[in-house]
């Protein structure tokens, strides 16, 4: 399977302003490593506002100006550089993003899609879209249609990478799983999809490989089918999701995922590990490990 | 003690009803999911149950009479979203003060940090702030709770930890809970019996 876009040992960080004449750097996402390939769907699954969408606005190239990154970034083996993303941006790569607010609510949604009448078609076609929602604004649409839409929108230039940033949440369960079918669809076509979700279970059920995302680093990938089973799976933080899991014990491991801004050195999970030394104080780097990826000194 | 909905019908739309003669009840220690498809009626139904919306007709009844209409409401509400829950000038403190005065050990219990009090909720995450709302809502006059999605946005770390401390604060005082929930394992796990509204 060819690498679409590979994610080596990503930093990011902000530049902040900490009163009129301090500034201090906020570090966001800290040796991240992630890769999509053709004809699959990553999840890349994490709590809600740890900084998953920033991997996104980085990918793309659409972080602010106070943003700094460092590590590597490869599309199909090249450079992921600036002038490059904006080149791909909209066309090879396209976001499908999290609500309405990114649809221009001026502009009629045919229009936002493409601006060739037989493309839409297409796509309201393959979506079930009727005809004349193409000459609707944006506040017209449900819930379910402006998901379409948005979907559409993104793959409207054809892309090798879909990356959809919490699709689902308001979903009810059957609206969620019409949304993961369509990205399921996406990557068997060919293309590569990443899905950006704070909702594991759902990134088990339709991803092929998942990357756990833990205080803005990824400490594992593993194939969804590892989930079937702690023993499959490699860090200690996965294995404390899968224990948390309704379905599995529902039992919380203590403490809670540090800020950005107040992150310790080392490993970054390592005040809540049960398996923590002395290696710990220096960040574990990420290896291969029974066909996935782990970020800890202890996992075998 | 039992919270009661008798034949409620509700609609936001003139000539449309989201709740059609709906009627269920909770009783003391009960554990019930409310269950259905997106737009059946169940937040509303919360909201009627925990006095914030008027029926059109039926009635939220607690122990065969009507919610108190003043003072503090012994059904409480908490919402899906936090920091929708939450006035965002107000410092934790004095959102938790207008509820109640828990002391220390039962912040310690519930995991609500001391210092939080002192913030306001844009400086906590939605686990902190959901943990808190969960905190603000257990005051001794509390007998029934009724969760409205409270952990669909958190991760299942989270998730876990806020229901084993409200399941804990719930045995021990004997209050009854209705959790609406989209997840049918938490459904299982969490509730003894499960109400379905619509055609879900």
């Amino acid at each position: 399977m060819t690498n679409v876009l590979e994610v080596k040992n990503l930093s990011l960080s902000f530049r902040m302003y900490d009163g009129a004449f301090s500034r201090r750097t906020v570090r966001v996402i800290s040796n991240l490593n992630v890769t999509a390939r053709e004809g699959e769907v990553i999840a890349v699954a994490g709590s809600s506002g740890s900084g998953k969408s920033l991997l996104a606005h980085a990918i793309l190239g659409i972080l602010p100006k106070n943003a700094s990154l460092d590590g590597e970034m490869a599309w199909f083996g090249r450079p992921l550089t600036a002038n490059l993303q904006k080149r791909l941006r909209g066309r090879e790569l396209a976001l499908v993003p999290q609500s309405v607010t990114h649809l221009d609510p001026l502009i009629r949604v045919g229009k936002q899609i493409s601006r060739d009448k037989a493309t839409v078609a297409r796509l309201f076609d393959r979506y079930h879209l009727e005809a004349g929602v193409a000459r609707l604004f944006p506040h017209e649409l449900s819930g379910g249609m402006t998901r379409r839409v948005m979907i559409s929108a993104a793959l409207a230039g054809e892309p090798k990478l879909v990356i959809a940033d919490e699709p689902t949440p308001g979903l009810s369960p059957h609206l969620a799983e019409h949304a993961m079918k369509h990205f399921r669809e996406i990557a068997d076509s060919g293309a590569a999809v990443m899905l950006i979700t704070h909702d594991l279970s759902l990134a088990i059920r339709f991803a092929d490989r998942v990357a756990v995302f833990y205080a803005g680093t990824t400490v594992e990938t593993a194939a969804a089918a590892d989930f079937a089973d702690t023993a499959l799976l490699r860090h200690p933080y996965s294995k404390a999701l899968w224990a948390a899991m309704p379905q599995n014990g529902f039992t919380p491991t203590a403490g809670a995922q540090p800020y950005a801004g107040d992150l310790p050195e080392g490993c970054l999970y390592a005040p809540r590990c049960g398996l923590r030394s002395a290696e710990c104080a220096e960040a574990p780097p990420s290896r291969a490990l029974r066909g996935g990826e782990v970020s800890c000194f202890h996992a075998s | 003690m039992l919270l009661e909905a008798r034949d409620i019908v509700f609609g936001y739309e003139r000539g449309k009803a989201v709740l059609d003669g709906v009627s269920l009840s909770v009783e003391a220690g009960g554990r019930v999911a409310l269950v259905g498809p997106s737009g059946c009626g169940k937040s509303t139904l919360a909201r009627i149950l925990a006095g914030y919306l008027k029926p059109r007709s039926g009635e939220a009844l607690i122990d065969g009479s009507p919610l108190p209409k003043r003072g503090f409401c012994p059904v409480q509400l908490i919402y899906q979203h936090p920091e929708k829950a939450l006035n965002p000038r107000w410092k934790l403190g004095r959102a938790l003060a207008e509820a109640w005065r828990p002391d220390d050990r039962f912040l310690e219990a519930m995991g609500v940090e001391k210092a939080w009090l002192d913030r306001y909720p844009a400086e906590l995450s939605g686990g902190e702030l959901q943990r808190f709302c969960v905190t603000r809502a257990l005051g001794p006059e509390t007998r029934f709770v009724i969760a409205d999605e409270i952990s669909s946005m958190l991760d299942v770390i989270t998730q876990a930890q806020i229901w084993e401390a409200l399941l804990d604060v719930a045995e021990k005082r004997g209050l009854g809970l209705l959790a609406v929930t989209h997840d049918a394992e938490l459904a299982r796990r969490v509730c003894s019996r499960t109400v379905r509204l619509g055609d879900g």
